[in-house]
């Protein structure tokens, strides 16, 4: 930790998430979280995704507001293009992520950040989900996230902050680890 | 029987403490399953070496004075050392004794161990840390084709079959294994999660020397930021050797053991792998450079820049962007799989309400908390980072047989 004139302030409650990791060791049953999101189709490719509330300690939670998201492809694939593809909302959900790793893992080692950018691509050869080519996978390739960050820091301390959220991403793990994965007819 | 003091593990850490005890005149007896240091007898592969040079192997009453005070001492030699240091200190070990409960009774408690029913005052849990392998649960997704072994049964390659091994785990023990099978002629597959990388040598220095002089085996378990993910950190990739400096991921990729990913899961005969290897080697070359710089710095302020060779750093670990994601285990290719997934405590005879919910006896310090008069000892960053390795007894026994003493006059009184 450096010490300076004025604290660090990237606007995350370190000690809310220290006193919750303490809290939740010794209530292991309320650090069980289920999320939620709801869709519902619309027209073609279009769908529309709500989400709203989510479970988790001892009880259920609501968000502050119901948010929405548009679901579609573009236009040239014969689409409306009503909203982002759903691949895009998983970039979206890595690299949101990553970066509030990033505030919170800069905001516990005293790093004052003055503007974080990610930019995230996901290289993907879509013979795979047209079913041209069977050893070609229907994911991504490979997913790179390029973080141009701005702060009172080495660049050594910058690489280890985007190390640790990494390690810390629920999203990053989702997407380099298999997850049991179960869809069922309701 | 009645005794004070009832230790249970005849280990490095628990003649220490005998030692200790005598010193204070506390009465006590040493219970051992088999002979003085049996998991180093039983457990052990033959050519595994102890990671700390031989200078540093020091037991309160005995210090290496031998002629390789740099070299390191193989499992042979530690069931030498330990069985001439159980004489020297005149320890009262009670071998092929196995204790099947520990429970309380009022007052102390009650040891049934082997056909005798002992009464102690104060048991002191000594029974290593390595007692049981952690294999992931995912092991029994394996196809039954597949030889498993860990390496608490591994003795020498020519226990395997032909053909390739797959290990997992990049800790010291997965790291040795892996190169001393590769050169056996069966190719080694390596699967990577979190691991700690370090030099066998620095500025021409054992890297446990300079761990000690730094003050970071020092670091107290109190005062360790985050002692969870302290006393949870894989051995780091060491040989017990002055032939390589390294024993890290490079020089396996030069040696020609194939690196992969942590194993994620088995489905249908299908080994994969996490994406996360980049990450995961990035984190571990990250925490070598700042051990490094912490070095480099308590140097200069030491005054020894002059007497040592000059810092420099090591090549970034090399992750091969082709690094597959999968592994058909079905296709005879992997013939082996060894699970070098770390080790855990077996304290299953222990009938005292004091683990938490992994299992895990609940302590401060090696003072078990919610039972008076038991203590613990031998386990990782017990005390201090220097708790893991065998020198580490030594303080800690001392500072235990220590609280011993006042619990026990404060029940005289």
């Amino acid at each position: 930790m450096t010490i300076t004139d004025s604290p660090v302030d990237n606007g995350v409650n370190v000690q809310a998430l220290l006193d919750a990791r303490t809290a939740l060791s010794d209530a292991p049953e309320a650090a069980e979280f289920t999320w939620r999101a709801s869709c519902t189709w619309r027209n073609g490719t279009h769908s529309r995704s709500t989400v709203d509330g989510f479970t988790g300690l001892g009880g259920e939670q609501q968000h502050r507001a119901t948010y929405e998201f548009d679901v579609d492809h573009p236009e040239c694939f014969a689409s409306e293009d009503n909203g982002a593809t759903p691949v895009e909302y998983v970039l979206v959900g890595l690299a949101g992520c990553l970066t509030a790793g990033v505030a919170s893992v800069a905001q516990l080692r005293g790093i004052q950040l003055r503007s974080v950018t990610a930019t995230i691509e996901g290289q993907m050869n879509i013979l795979g989900i047209l079913g041209a080519d069977p050893d070609v996978r229907n994911g991504f390739d490979s997913i790179t996230v390029r973080f141009a960050i701005d702060a009172d820091a080495s660049r050594e301390d910058l690489e280890a902050l985007i190390a640790q959220s990494q390690k810390r991403s629920a999203v990053f793990d989702v997407v380099a680890n298999p997850t049991k994965v179960l869809v069922e007819l309701a | 029987m009645q005794t004070t003091t009832v230790v249970i593990g005849a280990g490095h850490a628990g003649l220490a403490m005998s030692h200790r005890l005598t010193e204070r005149s506390i009465d006590h007896v040493v219970l051992e399953r088999g002979e003085v240091a049996d998991s180093w007898r039983t457990q052990r592969w033959p050519s595994l070496r102890l990671l700390t040079p031989n200078w540093q192997t020091r037991l309160p009453g005995y210090h290496y004075a031998g002629g390789d005070p740099d070299g390191f001492m193989p499992a042979a030699e530690v069931v030498a050392t330990l069985g001439s240091y159980a004489r020297h200190i005149g320890a009262p070990v009670r071998t092929a004794t196995t204790v099947h409960t520990v429970r309380a009774a009022s007052p102390g408690f009650e040891i049934q161990a082997g056909d005798d029913l002992l009464r102690a005052q104060a048991v002191v849990l000594a029974t290593g840390a390595c007692n049981q392998p952690v294999i992931p649960g995912h092991a029994s997704a394996l196809p039954p084709s597949i030889t498993t072994l860990s390496p608490l049964i591994y003795r020498d390659s020519d226990q395997l079959p032909d053909g390739g091994v797959l290990i997992v785990g990049a800790s010291a023990t997965g790291v040795q294994l892996a190169s001393e099978i590769h050169r056996s002629g069966r190719p080694v597959t390596l699967a990577v999660g979190e691991h700690v990388r370090l030099p066998r040598s620095y500025r021409g220095r054992d890297i446990f020397w300079w761990l000690e002089a730094t003050g970071l085996l020092a670091e107290r378990y109190d005062e360790i930021d985050d002692i969870i993910r302290a006393r949870h950190l894989p051995s780091p990739q060491l040989t017990g050797t002055h032939e390589t400096t390294m024993t890290d991921l490079n020089s396996l990729t030069s040696q020609g053991v194939r690196i992969v990913g942590r194993l994620g899961r088995i489905v249908d005969g299908l080994a994969q792998f996490s994406g996360s290897l980049p990450n995961i080697c990035a984190l571990a070359d990250l925490k070598m450079n700042r051990f490094l710089n912490r070095a480099d710095e308590w140097a200069t302020t030491s005054g020894l820049d002059g007497e040592l060779p000059p810092p420099h750093r090591f090549a970034p670990t090399y992750v091969d962007p082709r690094t597959p994601l999968e592994l058909d285990l079905t296709s005879g290719e992997i013939t082996t799989v060894l699970w070098a997934t770390g080790f855990r405590p077996d304290h299953a005879w222990l009938d005292i309400p004091v683990k938490d919910r992994t299992g895990r006896i609940r302590h401060d310090g090696g003072v078990v908390t919610g039972a008076p008069g038991l203590y613990i000892l031998g386990l990782p960053v017990l005390r201090t980072r220097a708790s893991t390795y065998i020198h580490g007894a030594s303080a800690d026994s001392d500072a235990l047989a220590s609280h011993l003493v006042s619990f026990l006059s404060s029940r005289c009184r």
